[in-house]
């Protein structure tokens, strides 16, 4: 505003400098610094990762045992709490929310950058925790084992509590902009689906994430003060943290997914030109399974030996997560009848997504039928599974995502034929890399083992040869992506003729989104012709 | 051990959970396929190049076959669902007189211990075809008992008891892993059930016990500390009342507690008697137990329990 001769100059150019990034309280702004934050953390955790496929191509150690045992834990934790629960909501939900709904910020612009701090502040004591030695718990820090371990307990805990509260706040942030900044004539019934995934997330964010934060603070007190919460010698109860844990860690698995399902309903739409099948049966959904994820945390303590009662139900209900979750995966489907496609790397990525999304969400039966899962529970089947919801199903969506926005968000287009073929070494390394573990997990072979029988060699070996696939997809993903930042063909305004209201605006949008009140499609796919 | 992509199916309740892991594996097979199918069959037909842009029909949806999908699959699921019961609830179903072991796990071994006190590491010896049960704990922290050829695992948890029952139906050596992260050796933390003919299970223990001599059973060793540690001043080892209730008979049975509510005497409430005696009375008795908690080391409540347990009446 002080800028009047700014007014028109794009987010980012309007303000030069390092500090007026700092201090911006422009919601694109920090939806980059978001973005970059967070793929940060994204590298530092796949690198853990591919620590641990080295170690396990063959049979026979190669590092030390707690080395390998703190590589797996820094993965998981890192990949979970800095990674995939942020980066959707917080990089591209910040960067597109305001925009897709006709307003010119968040609701609250400054809770949003003070977010981002909390965010950096949480994630710098993870980080402190891993220079400082690293953390040897797995990322569900089970007690009793995390009480006695020797390795930097409190430094993490302390970093996934301090970042709960960017979430909340996040969240909290974006419930309040969709309810009350949408522009004139836009609804909850014709904004883009992805507004509703983000809704739905930041729902079971602000509900779901205290809990997460008393069970580490309580982890932390009992870890200094030595009062008896969850260790049997000091009288607690381990159990008891399992059910706080998984409490949130449950709804959370949601959090990730749901905002990767917003943006697959954005890009199948846009690249076969057509209406999505079903909005509300889509938009509802979400809520469903938001729903839901609060009533099934038990299926991860089938064998922990809690009752059998408890059993019976978080069975039973698990099995209700499967309608709504279908329901989607059918209407996506659906879209794509009588459409016309185009096979652009945003749609490759969204394929993807419902290729191994489905195979996620199907192997998820398996493991909520409760016979089967006392012998797949805590091995490599369980590993599998979640890989192919969290990274076949999250990360695919960000990859459509992220790719999809590029141009809006730099200016520029990524190159197309080296997208499509990063996309092609990560679909054919990630199915060999995962595949081979369900049949490890159906054989027996324990999750978080150093070392393994001679017996599981062969698919263990498989399996890591898969992952440097999917390494050498991701480098040539960042190559490409940094070079389009400054050599990319400028982008224009709407190169995928969206209908979403952030195509109407030239790319990279200008520091306050739009010059005149935009007027509202009556649906946000308003593709091809009535009748 | 096991061919490239199955296991032996060792134990009795092995064969029909593969039975339902098929089921579902073919639910998921053919939902996957008709799922790709129609989407390469898509991408196929209504490709750019044999499609215009400006001309797809405008479809909303169709609510009849979201419906019918769903009633569809909520049927399936709750098959599956009830399946994954009716096996879990054999599964968890003690047998009638079973061979009863203790287990105990610690970073990072398997400890086995029979009735006759004869003790193992890493190591079970159960004889073939008859229903055991494993009465496990932890010494420190979370493991888990896994028996991938049998199909059945159970973590084990400090201060507590958990239990698995099976009946082994094939001879030989079966691996054992522990399937709960415990920390540095975690993979390192195996055991294996060697299944024996009854006969030759039979010999194996004699043997050791006709060597052994010497060697107590523990509910000898228990019924000595029944003794020594005074509880024969409030109970006896019959079913005859003193201060406190006589012992003979009660576990396995339902005790009524002061409330009027009826509980099962089972390991964990025995443990429960001795640790937390206040926690639950016994109708028509005064809450005067004293807590043996510091006082009794964890085998000697063991030792205590296997007594108490071999009162019968
Ligand atoms: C001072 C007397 C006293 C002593 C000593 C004592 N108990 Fe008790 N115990 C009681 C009384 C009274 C009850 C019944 C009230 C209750 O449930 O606490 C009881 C209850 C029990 C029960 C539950 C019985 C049931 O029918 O449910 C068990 C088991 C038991 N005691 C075992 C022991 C053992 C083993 C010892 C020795 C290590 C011991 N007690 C020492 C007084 C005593
Ligand atoms: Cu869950
Ligand atoms: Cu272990």
């Amino acid at each position: 505003m002080a800028h009047a001769e700014h007014a028109h100059a794009n987010y980012l150019e309007a303000k030069k400098g390092i500090w007026s990034w700092l201090v911006t309280l422009d919601h694109k702004r920090i939806g980059v610094m978001y973005l970059w934050t967070t793929l940060f953390f994204f590298v530092v955790g796949g690198l853990f990762s591919l620590g641990v496929r080295l170690e396990l191509l063959k049979p026979g150690p190669l590092f030390q045992p707690d080395t390998y045992n703190k590589m797996f834990t820094m993965h998981g934790a890192i990949m979970v709490f800095l990674f995939i629960i942020p980066i959707i909501p917080a990089a591209l939900g910040n960067f597109f929310l305001p925009i897709m709904i006709g307003a010119k910020d968040v609701a609250f612009p400054r809770l949003n950058l003070l977010s981002y701090y909390i965010f950096l502040v949480g994630s710098s004591l993870a980080v402190g925790a891993l220079i400082a030695g690293g953390v040897d718990t797995g990322w569900t820090f089970y007690t009793p084992y995390s009480i006695r371990s020797a390795s930097h307990v409190i430094l993490i805990t302390l970093g996934v509590f301090i970042n709960g509260f960017s979430g909340i706040l996040t969240g909290l942030n974006f419930m309040v902009t969709l309810h009350k900044l949408k522009a004139p004539g836009m609804t909850f019934f014709n904004m883009p689906l992805f507004l509703w995934s983000i809704y739905a997330t930041a729902i079971i964010q602000v509900l779901a994430t205290p809990v997460v934060g008393i069970t580490t603070f309580l982890l932390i007190l009992e870890r200094v003060l030595k009062i008896g919460i969850f260790d049997p010698a000091l009288g607690g109860d381990p159990i008891l943290f399992q059910h706080f844990f998984w409490f949130y860690s449950h709804p959370a698995v949601y959090i990730m997914i749901l905002p990767g399902m917003g943006i697959i309903s954005e890009v199948v739409t846009v690249f076969s030109r057509k209406h999505i099948f079903g909005y509300k049966a889509v938009a509802y959904s979400s809520l469903a399974i938001a729903f839901i994820s609060f009533l099934v945390w038990g299926h991860h303590m089938f064998v922990s030996g809690q009752s059998p009662l408890s059993n019976f139900l978080f069975s039973w209900l698990t099995m209700f997560v499967a309608v709504p979750t279908a329901i989607k995966v059918y209407n996506w489907t659906a879209t794509l009848y009588r459409g016309s496609i185009v096979l652009a790397t945003p749609m490759l990525y969204a394929l993807s997504f419902l290729f191994m999304f489905t195979i996620g969400g199907v192997t998820g039966l398996f493991l909520a039928a409760l016979s089967v899962d006392v012998h797949l529970h805590d091995t490599y089947f369980v590993v599998a599974h979640f890989h192919y919801t969290m990274m076949g199903g999250t990360v695919m969506g960000l990859l459509a995502g992220i790719h999809y926005w590029w141009p809006k968000m730099f200016g520029r287009m990524y190159p197309e034929l080296w997208g499509k073929i990063s996309c092609a070494f990560i679909f054919v390394g990630f199915n060999v890399t995962f595949l081979s573990q369900f049949i490890l997990g159906k054989l027996g072979m324990p999750r978080r083992y150093h070392d393994y029988f001679p017996e599981y060699a062969g698919w263990n070996m498989v399996s890591s040869i898969g992952s440097l696939f999917i390494g050498i997809g991701f480098l040539i993903m960042f190559i490409y992506l940094f070079w389009s930042l400054k050599r990319g063909a400028k982008a224009p305004a709407n190169p995928w003729d969206g209908k979403t209201l952030e195509w109407q605006i030239s790319s990279p949008p200008i520091e306050h989104n739009f010059t005149k009140v935009p007027a509202i499609p009556a649906s946000p796919y308003e593709y091809g012709v009535k009748g | 051990m096991f061919t490239f992509f199955e296991l032996p199916k060792a134990s009795t309740i092995a064969a029909s959970i593969d039975h339902l892991y098929d089921f579902v594996y073919w639910v998921s097979f053919v939902s996957f396929v008709g799922i790709v199918v129609a989407c390469l069959y898509f991408i196929f037909r209504y490709h750019r190049s044999r499609s215009d842009p400006n001309k797809t029909p405008y479809i909303e949806g169709h609510h009849l076959s979201e419906i019918i999908i769903s009633i569809i699959l909520f049927i399936v699921v709750m098959i599956i669902f009830a399946w994954g019961w009716i096996d879990y609830k054999k599964i968890i179903t003690t047998p009638l007189k079973p061979l009863e072991i203790n287990i105990t796990g610690k970073q990072w071994l398997w400890e086995t211990e029979y009735q006759n006190g004869r003790r193992l590491t890493n190591e079970l010896v159960v004889p073939l075809g008859q229903p055991v049960k494993l009465v496990m704990t932890s010494s420190d922290v979370l493991h888990s008992f896994f028996i991938p050829n049998f199909r059945l695992k159970q973590d084990v948890i400090p201060n507590q008891y958990t239990f698995l029952s099976f009946t082994a139906i094939k001879r030989g050596d079966h691996p054992v892993f522990c399937a709960e992260y415990c920390g540095t050796a975690h993979s390192k933390m195996l055991a294996t059930v060697k299944v024996m003919e009854p006969v030759d299970y039979q010999k194996w223990q004699q043997e050791w016990e006709f060597k052994q001599r010497g060697g107590t059973p523990l509910e000898e060793v228990g019924a000595s500390l029944f003794a020594s540690k005074g509880c024969i001043a409030c109970h006896t080892a019959t079913d005859q009342k003193l201060v406190g209730p006589g012992m003979q008979g009660i576990y396995d049975h339902d005790v009524e507690l002061v409330d009027g509510s009826k509980i099962k005497v089972d390991e964990n409430y025995l443990r429960e008697s001795l640790m937390e005696p206040q926690a639950k009375i016994v109708k028509g008795f005064a809450p005067v137990m004293p807590t043996f908690k510091g006082t009794l080391t964890d085998q000697e409540v063991g030792d205590l329990i296997s007594y108490i347990k071999s009162l019968e009446k």
